[in-house]
């Protein structure tokens, strides 16, 4: 396997990373939720897409259309009903994020046990958009392509959203100071609310591209939320970027080793370069919040 | 040692002398339940003990779990069981000492988040290892003594753990700990090795986890990683001592043994609906019971018992600057 | 340290403790009673989940639904008995299924235990069948060892084979084609590192040297790989005509979709567990032509599609073309040395092991308490998974080789 092939390879790998990551990095970068049942959000959108395409005949690329909003007034109910109580009696972050533990934990339960009644615990995979695309000689699935694609694009936008608008700055402001956000007349609240919704629409669409090319069960949310919590952390907590370069490093990791070391190891590869950057520099490799 | 002392160890003693005879009246279902009791309030016991004073949240119960499982997996046909469980312990302790050393000046979700990196790693390479090195993947454990031995032994080492923990709330190592919760850079001030102290905690700690899997490893014949690094072990420890509130000696105790007794109802009489209904309760608990059970007990029945449960943090605190 | 002073004494008394309880355990007669207990325990949730959703769960209800349209179990004197079902979710956890099955026999006292899913937790639970005395009939496991487990647990039976009896059969398939100059003789391999995958491919190693097959490429991927290029370039590149995959399902999707993608035609293609199910043959359509795994059925045998048809009526999916079929027949079984012998769990099991039965397979009987008579070897011909070897068997498909290259979608 030529270097090429390899760092293509890699890249596309990272994309789905970087795009399951980035929603994670938002709810718990600003809204400050750490939101253990995150990859149950993405196993739904993939369902929501497997049964639009399945029993409609809807294509997933239009279904996203439907699932995305979908995800988005999920975040927004789930916060309203459940965060937004924890987040008031909470003194200080450490609670919060103990509360925001336990009671995401019972979300993810809950929504688990809710696939697991509709849909059984069978594998579900099908295929859409699975033809070769060549870049440079490499053979890449368009499927996979375009989520690295939609990484980037979501990525790249929300970042400039972030850094170039009021809203971006209101949202940061939360983020750094949550205290202090209201003395400058931001309503924290429904900036969190709306940044916890805005992550779960990013989870909806990471669900609706995964599922077009990665055989999904109801349970095998937790490995998606591992996985966008490593990236999270390396790129540090609630820096869009940050989750973005951190994901494809990842993938670029991944498939050296598994290119050139031994396929064995890309797992714990994964998690030795993830525990070496947290020793290394805790904050992440990118630093703060917010940017 | 006070009146109130004396009669708890009287009551504690004859609590366990009626634990250890149960075998004799219940059937081997019964031992069951009492296996996965002992060994979950040993595990979230020994959890609270670095964790509750610290808030460090750890997710490396099972890293610890698997490696004595599997020690046990690996040595029982070599050497007698005494010594494969002391060497079970002392690869704990090792891997305590170079995780505690490298990883406890993280702070926060990233210490959560390490710890859970590195039971996987762990798994990881342990397949690895068996894939490459040794060619096999699944162990066998054969070993002549019945459940009633293995739970006697978690019985032993649950009410070694509750003592442990209840004498070092007493002393002076519980005392820094606590500082260190409440404030490092006070507890720095007062003169405390910050960075000892938490070490020799979390080594404890993962010993006694390394441990529970050595112990309950012969009960399930077969062992491979995916059975022995369950993560599901680590999240079941953290929620059950979290329920019960980490910071009390009884916490532990009064999470586990309810949680396990529900899982267990549930799942019997719900097997189809259990995620639903485990999922909501943990969400009512989270709103109902925010402090733990044993705040909620204690709020509940008056203000007396919290009074009693300040004193000795003030009078502590004193005697320890006194001290300096 | 007292924890390991006072063990022996305690162990005595703990000997003296399982006596008691296994006295407790001798079963009652069959005489009045109004219903038959059947319990058992599977990974509802959990990483076994999946597993258990096609192979086993499925089976089970098919066959209650079956036992009850019967009007019950039918017992020698041609009275029949309703079934009481109790179920319960091992959650994936071994210890879970451990205590679950103590709780079926010596709590919920049932007549008869089905087993759970997968080899490690029926190697878990097997000690206990044999204390308590049931038959256990293990058919999602797959081990070389069954004659030893026979040995050591007498009611035990064991219905899937062993790796080296999947990798003999292959290595046979591929050396016939070799010297018909069908292929070459190197063999590029990948394994999923777990269980099933490194039991398998340690066997293959095997079969494949006594075969004499050149591996020019064996590696082992972790549980949960989702990317799968760099090992399907690699084989690509190794100048293998053939290869083999011992994967689990999402692996085998994944990696069908990857080879599409790559635009990898290895003349041989041989997948692990997934490719029998019968979503594999629905999305890959006419891609899945050619492709060969584990198991497979008869075509012809009537016997079996009404099976098939019976199954998706009833369950909403398709059986997937190794286990399930052996499961259903394994419930057959049970439910037919009961009606000769009746509850006693020691007749049934020794009717288990000597017996003939009639059953979805055919004439069914068991070897040293294991099912011998299997197809180890199938290949997807015309939309249905057809068993290729052992050649000799009656119903035997012959290989389609080399395989056709990806058709475009």
């Amino acid at each position: 396997m030529t270097l090429i092939n390899v760092l293509i390879a890699g890249l596309v790998l990272g994309g789905t990373y970087a795009l399951v990551a980035m929603g994670l990095t938002l709810q718990y970068g600003i809204a400050r939720i750490m939101n253990l049942a995150y990859g149950e959000t993405i196993i739904a959108a993939a369902f929501a897409a497997y049964l639009l395409q399945g029993a409609l005949g809807v294509n997933p690329l239009l279904g996203m259309l439907l699932v995305l909003p979908g995800g988005f007034v999920f975040g927004y109910i789930v916060y309203g009903l459940m965060m937004r109580p924890l987040v008031a009696r909470s003194q200080d972050r450490g609670n919060l994020e103990i509360d925001s533990i336990l009671a995401t934990f019972g979300l993810l339960f809950v929504i688990q046990g809710v696939m697991l009644v509709i849909f059984g615990s069978n594998y579900m995979s099908y295929s859409f958009l699975n033809v070769p695309v060549t870049i440079l000689g490499a053979n890449v699935a368009a499927n996979r392509l375009l989520a690295f694609v939609l990484a980037l694009t979501i990525g790249l936008t929300l970042y400039l959203l972030l850094t170039r608008t009021r809203w971006g700055t209101a949202l940061r402001a939360v983020a750094v100071a949550p205290q202090n956000a209201p003395l400058v007349g931001i309503d924290v609240n429904r900036t969190a609310r709306f940044a916890f919704a805005l992550g779960g629409a990013l989870a909806a669409a990471g669900g609706v591209v995964i599922s077009m090319y990665q055989t999904f069960t109801a349970t095998s949310g937790v490995v998606f939320t591992m996985k966008a919590l490593i990236v999270v952390i390396m790129g540090g907590v609630g820096n869009l970027l940050g989750a973005l370069s951190a994901g494809l490093i990842l993938g670029l990791v991944e498939t050296g080793v598994a290119s050139y070391i031994d396929p064995g190891l890309t797992l714990a590869a994964t998690y030795a370069i993830f525990l070496a950057i947290l020793l290394w520099r805790p904050q992440g490799l990118f630093g703060g919040a917010g940017r | 040692m006070t009146a109130r002392t004396a009669i708890g160890l009287v009551a504690a003693l004859a609590a366990l002398a009626i634990l250890a005879a149960a075998p004799f009246f219940l059937g081997a279902y019964g031992v069951g339940l009492l296996i996965g009791l002992s060994g979950y309030v040993t595990l979230a016991s020994a959890w609270a003990l670095f964790s509750g004073p610290t808030r460090y949240v750890s997710l490396a119960t099972v890293a610890f779990f698997g490696i004595g499982a599997y020690t046990m997996a690996v040595l029982s046909e070599t050497l007698p069981y005494p010594l494969v469980l002391a060497v079970a312990a002392l690869i704990g302790l090792a891997v305590a000492l170079v995780v505690g050393l490298s990883t406890l000046r993280l702070a926060g979700v990233y210490f959560v988040i390490f710890t859970f990196g590195l039971a996987e790693l762990v798994r990881q390479l342990v397949t690895w290892y068996e894939v490459n090195v040794t060619g096999t993947l699944g162990r066998y454990i054969f070993m002549s003594f019945g459940p009633e031995t293995i739970y006697w032994q978690l019985l032993a080492l649950a009410a070694l753990t509750l003592g442990l923990s209840w004498w070092i709330g007493r002393s002076r190592l519980g005392l820094a700990l606590r500082i260190i919760g409440d404030d490092e850079v006070v507890a720095s001030h007062c003169g405390i090795n910050i960075a000892r102290v938490k070490l020799a905690l979390f080594a404890l700690s993962a010993v006694i986890m390394t441990l529970v899997g050595a112990i309950q490893a012969p009960r399930w014949t077969y062992i491979e990683p995916g059975i022995v690094f369950n993560p599901t072990v680590s999240f079941l420890t953290l929620i059950m001592a979290l329920l019960g509130g980490a910071n009390r000696l009884w916490g532990p105790v009064l999470g586990a043994v309810p949680l396990f007794l529900l899982f267990e109802w549930l799942s019997a009489n719900f097997p189809n609906h259990y995620s639903i209904i485990l999922g909501l309760l943990f969400i009512a608990i989270v709103f109902v019971l925010p402090k733990g059970v044993l705040d909620f007990v204690e709020k509940a029945w008056g203000r007396g018992s919290s009074r009693a449960r300040n004193k000795p943090d003030e009078a502590g605190l004193g005697e320890l600057e006194a001290g300096r | 340290m007292t924890i390991f002073g006072g063990r022996v004494r305690l162990s005595a008394l703990g000997l003296i403790a399982g006596a008691l309880t296994l006295g407790a355990a001798a079963h009652a007669g069959a005489q009045d009673r109004d219903s038959v207990k059947i319990g058992y325990a599977v990974s509802k949730t959990g990483a076994n989940a999946g597993g258990a959703a096609i192979t086993t769960i499925p089976n089970y209800q098919l066959w209650l639904d079956d036992v009850k349209k019967n009007g019950g179990l039918e017992l020698p004197d041609g009275s029949k008995l309703p079934v009481e079902v109790i179920e319960y979710d091992d959650r994936s956890s071994a210890e879970e299924v451990v205590r679950a099955v103590e709780r079926l026999a010596t709590q919920d006292e049932v007549d008869f235990i089905l087993p759970p899913w997968g080899t490690g937790f029926n190697l878990a639970v097997a000690p206990l069948f044999d204390r308590y005395g049931y038959p256990q009939l293990a058919v999602s496991s797959v081990t070389d060892k069954a004659p030893e487990f026979v040995k050591r647990w007498k009611r035990s039976f064991w219905f899937l084979g062993g790796g080296a009896d999947y990798t003999d059969a292959l290595a046979d398939v591929l050396k016939t084609e070799i010297e018909a100059g069908t292929i070459n003789d190197k063999v590029a391999m990948v394994s999923v590192a777990d269980g099933f995958g490194i039991d398998l491919v340690t066997a293959a190693r095997e079969s494949f040297a006594d075969a004499g097959i050149e591996v020019v490429y064996d590696k082992t991927y972790p549980v949960g790989t989702t990317d799968y290029s760099p090992m399907i370039n690699e084989a690509s590149s190794s100048g293998a005509d053939t290869f083999v995959a011992f994967s689990y399902p999402p692996d085998t999707f994944a990696l069908t979709q990857q080879a599409q993608i790559a635009d990898y035609n290895p003349k041989v293609l041989y997948l692990g567990v997934g490719t029998g199910f019968p979503v594999y043959g629905k999305n890959n359509g006419e891609n899945a032509e050619g492709i060969m795994s584990l198991g497979g059925i008869d075509p012809n045998n009537e016997q079996n599609q009404v099976y098939r048809k019976r199954h998706e009526d009833l369950t909403g999916q398709g059986p997937d073309y190794w286990g399930s079929v052996i499961t259903y027949a394994s419930l057959q079984m049970l439910q037919e040395a009961i009606k000769r012998v009746g509850l006693d769990r020691e007749g049934v099991a020794e009717e288990l092991a000597s017996g003939t039965f009639e059953t979805v397979l055919g004439e069914t009987k068991l070897e040293d308490n294991q099912l011998r008579k299997l197809w180890w070897v199938g290949q997807w011909q015309n939309g249905v998974f057809a068993g290729l070897a052992p050649a000799d068997r009656p119903g035997a498909s012959k290989p389609v080789l080399p395989r056709k290259p990806w058709q475009k979608q």
